[in-house]
């Protein structure tokens, strides 16, 4: 099955640039994306840029809204994601665990939905 | 068929079904697919028992006949060559032979089983409501009356389980090694909320109550093989089996609550009592103790003491004590300020009771310093303290006891 892994924290409690931590963080975040690259569960994966990059967009009776921001004002935000290919959910929460922002943030497993067994 | 064939059927029914559908579900791979065939199975069961008679293994036989139901009911289905597939592997995962269905077979399913059933990807509701389902064999409409939920709002809660576990990819297995301790204890929670529910003294249907405290027992013995060295599952095991030992001596005939100190020791159940200390002892010689087998211990004081003033009251505030340092518990420091009140004297447990400050107006609260105040003679505060517990309880039972104990005040209206 594949799951998608979406990473949740609060923008405010990210490790800084130019800091330790950040290195440390950032290098945890490279091993993790290595080991799931060469066992063959990566099938996707990112950062993405911070709220202040996003922008909401709407249609509705035809007419478009964007709104600066993102779509939920929340203390975490989504900060990125991986979808990786596993056995079942109790693999997806051993690879989840280990993602790096699972210390300080949250990480929310979807199963990525298949159309062929709905 | 005769009333007594009936009736036996429907106890093997009850005693088995919760094994059965463990072993389907296995084999089927499908909660829904398995309940379909074991509910054919049974019928075909009221079909041919009263002639026949009840087969020596009756579980081997509802396996098999629920088995044939299941790859009858696959054929039936429209797109017949489309499950072709499906139905030979159905088949394949048969083998061995339905007369290889012996016991450690059927164990072995239901403790994959329950590891599903309390999944810590399922809310809590949904892991009571499978356990008892799927492992104990309840009806849906059993459920729901031991929960005192409407039917349909039980039936929903299973549908929308069953569909968590199948989408999110829920495994059907028992964790490895590195994940069971974290595991068991969800397991061990969803036990222990079974059975109290079963052994609470609220409304419900009372026969259905004994079945959800004995099924508790019976899954936790069973957890107890799986994880002979996990002292917590030997201490939950043994806390069930003292508490429900006492289970007749604690309603009286008109069913009142009869409390632990005027109970008639008489009434206990020893054989079980004598088990739940082997299982405490089980537990105790792993020396790591925690929750379930400090209370289990505390429980255990009760159990083999002759009389409420012939109890060690002193050990067991010292059980409180590392209980309470465990837990941090309002609900422990309240019984660790009672159990002080016998050690020491009333006013003694007075005085801890006064530091338990967060269950604000909770009615226990109220009801334990009504019953301290009654025993050191302040049986005006007595009264205050019983009317303030009688302002906030829920419980009926409860209730009458309060007034009860209220009313038997000497010399106070």
């Amino acid at each position: 099955m594949q799951y998608a892994m979406l990473i949740y924290s609060d923008e405010a409690k990210e490790p800084k640039p130019g800091t330790k931590e950040f290195d440390d963080y950032m290098g945890a975040y490279f091993a993790f994306s290595d080991e799931v690259k060469k066992n063959g569960m990566f099938q996707f994966g990112n950062a993405l840029e911070g709220v202040g990059a996003a922008t909401t967009v709407k249609v509705r009776d035809g007419q478009t809204t964007t709104i600066d921001g993102p779509f939920a004002e929340t203390k975490e935000q989504l900060g990125g994601l991986y979808v990786l290919e596993c056995k079942d959910l109790d693999e997806a929460i051993e690879y989840a665990k280990r993602i790096p922002t699972a210390k300080h943030g949250s990480i929310e497993i979807r199963p990525i939905l298949n159309f062929d067994q709905e | 068929m005769t009333p007594s064939t009936r009736e036996a059927a429907a106890r093997v029914f009850r005693d088995h079904s919760g094994r059965v559908l463990a072993t389907l579900i296995r084999q089927l791979g499908d909660f829904d697919r398995a309940e379909d065939a074991l509910q054919d199975a049974l019928t075909r069961a009221l079909e041919t028992w009263p002639e026949a008679g009840i087969p020596d293994e009756p579980a081997a036989w509802l396996i098999t006949t629920a088995r044939n139901k299941a790859i009858d009911r696959l054929r039936r289905e429209r797109n017949f060559a489309a499950k072709q597939d499906e139905i030979r592997m159905t088949v394949e995962r048969w083998s061995p032979a339905p007369d290889a269905e012996d016991d450690s077979h059927i164990a072995d399913d239901q403790l994959k089983l329950i590891f599903t059933a309390c999944h810590p990807a399922l809310s809590m509701e949904a892991r009571v409501a499978l356990t008892l389902r799927t492992l104990g064999g309840l009806t849906t409409r059993e459920i729901a009356r031991a929960f005192l939920v409407p039917e349909a709002t039980m039936a929903q809660r299973l549908v929308r389980a069953k569909k968590k576990i199948r989408l999110a990819g829920i495994p059907y297995q028992v964790p490895d090694a590195s994940r069971l301790p974290e595991r068991l204890d969800g397991v061990l929670a969803v036990l222990y909320l079974i059975f109290n529910e079963g052994y609470a003294a609220s409304a419900g249907d009372v026969l259905v109550r004994q079945d959800l405290s004995s099924e508790a027992i019976r899954l936790s013995k069973l957890v107890c093989e799986l994880a002979p060295d996990e002292p917590e599952a030997l201490g939950l095991t043994a806390l069930m089996l003292l508490h429900d030992a006492r289970r007749t001596a604690r309603v009286s005939d008109s069913g009142e609550l009869v409390t632990l100190e005027e109970q008639n020791r008489a009434l206990w159940d020893k054989k079980q009592i004598f088990l739940g200390l082997t299982y405490l002892d089980r537990a105790m010689r792993l020396r790591r103790p925690r929750s379930y087998q400090l209370q289990a211990a505390i429980s255990a004081c009760h159990a083999s003491a002759a009389s409420a003033e012939a109890t060690n009251w002193t050990r067991i505030v010292e059980l409180y004590d590392h209980l309470w340092k465990l837990t941090s518990s309002p609900i422990v420091a309240l019984n660790r300020a009672a159990a002080i009140g016998m050690a020491r004297g009333p006013e003694d447990g007075l005085k801890e009771l006064e530091q338990v400050a967060s269950l604000g107006n909770y009615y226990l609260l109220h009801a334990a310093r009504a019953d301290l105040l009654r025993r050191s003679g302040r049986l005006q505060e007595a009264a205050s303290a019983y009317d303030e517990a009688l302002a906030h309880v829920t419980n009926d039972t409860e209730r009458s006891y309060l007034r009860r104990r209220r009313r038997d005040l000497p010399g106070v209206h």
